[in-house]
């Protein structure tokens, strides 16, 4: 069969071939297989080398100190490793935890894991365009507040929060300050040096890079303090324990590396395919698009077909990978966290699509997508009742439906 | 996920689509589900004197296995009696159609909505009946 067209760029991406040249020389008996730890020979030193290049060429793309750069198996283990790490280390300081109903399922799970610990965590509600103020942050703090974890670009609708204001409130109040940046680094600028960040997640498989690998930056001035969660040898200066996978960290480092040099004529090409999609979909009746319709990365939009249920829609795109934010699967039925936090109506979020574009789409790719969802759009509204009933000019608030 | 053979054939080629006239004294409607969970069915049957059912048809909101799971209903109820008709069970449905547990709801709405048209019908002539 036939592989269908890529739009889920969100959830990973392909490796990309520079980067996986460089991740091969670091595996057989004649590349750079050596463990970075070990300190007796020229295997090690070599390798040890390449992971501090590879340091240096993540701490470039986001303007830190390499010596600020911990390296993760993720941006999962980024997440618990800062919330975790800074709640147990400061837990005498005190037991409030501020984040918002969007984050990432690491950072809430994690969060909810603190609660369980005995933390005291408030729980944000985005504006409807999908953004964090640093006046809702503001108005959350507490004299017991020790840490503020919120992401920097939404996974789902794409927005950007504005970082650099939020930790300006954040440093005011000497609150530590955590952002997930899976989705952001290598798509937006970021420079640390100029924000008020104390902490950040890092994925390198967001940024055609290998999956399992990411990175936390940890701020030496101010200084944060982690209590580790991995122990062991001691890598990573005691915080992350784990002989270094010399090949993964390379790859990391490359991926970070084209994504400085090429991140703002890519950025450019990539927002110029999703003006083409939205240019082909948006004079359809009842189509929707989640979140500010500036402060977003080029990359993500998650457009509403109203009337049309999510995987249906999905099922009628086999030549499209997209992802729904409706999770008829699950046994709650419940439609995306994000989107209901938006406020959106659930039908409306039960038919949401969520394209993501890359380094590898093409404007045949959006053209196809265009022609194939304006065609399932149709087909699906011609067999919905709602459909139906939106023409005949019911209003589908008034029905007392039997919600099961 | 992975659909079976028969959800995919009524997903791509649904029977009996349409609307029926609501209001008609041989037509029963019936509406179930919530567009707040994913999923609402309208079943209409058209019966005859005899209390057969003529013809069916139907529209859906909802995933794939609902759609499919309301179009194979469809064709089911077509030249059953009420009776008949009232007395299928989500189970063939979903054995039918090789539903998964978590889509086990979707067949459980089809049973639901062919007793709710069957209802509706039957509320249309309850008056004759009495009088009958």
């Amino acid at each position: 069969m036939k592989h269908p067209i890529y739009f889920d760029y969100a959830a990973t991406t392909p490796v990309d071939p520079r980067v996986a040249r460089k991740m091969s020389d670091c595996l057989v008996a004649e590349g750079n297989f050596g463990n970075p730890a070990s300190r007796s020979h020229k295997f090690g030193w070599e390798a040890e080398e390449a992971v501090e290049i590879a340091r240096r060429q993540v701490a470039d793309l986001v303007n830190c100190d390499p010596r600020e750069i911990v390296w993760t198996s993720g941006a999962t283990e980024s997440d618990n490793l800062a919330i975790k790490g800074v709640a147990r280390f400061y837990k005498n300081r005190g037991n409030h935890i501020i984040t918002s109903k969007i984050e990432h399922k690491a950072v809430l799970d994690t969060c909810r894991q603190m609660e369980r610990e005995g933390f005291e965590v408030t729980w944000l509600d985005p504006g409807q365009d999908g953004l964090i103020t640093p006046e809702r942050v503001r108005d959350a703090i507490r004299d017991d507040t020790i840490l503020v974890s919120i992401m920097h670009v939404n996974n789902e609708i794409g927005v950007v929060n504005d970082i650099a204001a939020i930790g300006e409130v954040t440093r005011a109040h000497k609150v530590f300050f955590h952002v997930d940046a899976a989705q952001s680094a290598g798509k937006i600028d970021i420079d640390l040096g100029e924000m008020n960040v104390d902490l950040m997640s890092f994925s390198a498989h967001k940024i055609y890079g290998p999956k399992g690998m990411g990175a936390l930056f940890v701020s030496r001035k101010p200084r944060v303090r982690l209590e580790a969660q991995i122990h062991g040898g001691g890598h990573e200066r005691g915080m992350r324990s784990g002989t270094l996978a010399t090949h993964q960290i390379v790859g990391m480092g490359e991926a970070f590396r084209i994504a400085k040099e090429e991140m703002h004529a890519e950025g450019r090409r990539i927002m110029a395919l999703r003006k083409r999609l939205w240019d082909g979909l948006k004079d359809m009746e009842e189509v929707y698009v989640s979140g500010h319709l500036n402060h977003r990365i080029p990359g993500i939009i998650n457009m509403s077909f109203n009337y049309v249920e999510g995987e249906s829609l999905i099922m009628s795109l086999p030549e499209l990978a997209v992802s729904s934010g409706s999770a008829c699967t699950s046994a709650s039925l419940e439609p995306s966290y994000v989107l209901r936090a938006l406020g959106m109506n659930d039908e409306l979020a039960h038919s949401s699509l969520r394209f993501s574009i890359g380094r590898f789409t093409t404007e045949e790719d959006i053209d196809q997508a265009i022609r194939q969802v304006r065609v399932a759009v149709e087909k699906l509204r011609e067999l919905s009742p709602l459909w139906d009933m939106y023409k005949d000019g019911v209003d589908m608030d008034k029905i007392e439906w039997a919600v099961h | 996920m992975a659909y079976s053979k028969k959800v995919l054939d009524h997903y791509e080629n649904p029977r009996n689509v349409g609307k029926m006239d609501a209001g008609s004294d041989d037509v029963g409607t019936g509406m179930v589900g919530a567009p707040a969970c994913g999923d609402v069915m309208r079943l209409q049957i058209k019966v005859g004197e005899d209390g057969v059912i003529e013809d069916a048809r139907f529209k859906t909101y909802g995933c794939g296995s609902a759609i499919a799971s309301s179009s194979l209903l469809t064709e089911w109820v077509k030249g059953r009696s009420l009776e008949d008709a009232g007395n299928i069970r989500n189970t063939e449905i979903a054995e039918e159609l090789a539903l998964p547990p978590v889509k086990i709801h979707c067949s459980v709405l089809a049973e639901d909505a062919i007793k709710a048209a069957i209802e509706d019908y039957r509320n249309k002539h309850k008056t004759e009946m009495a009088a009958g």
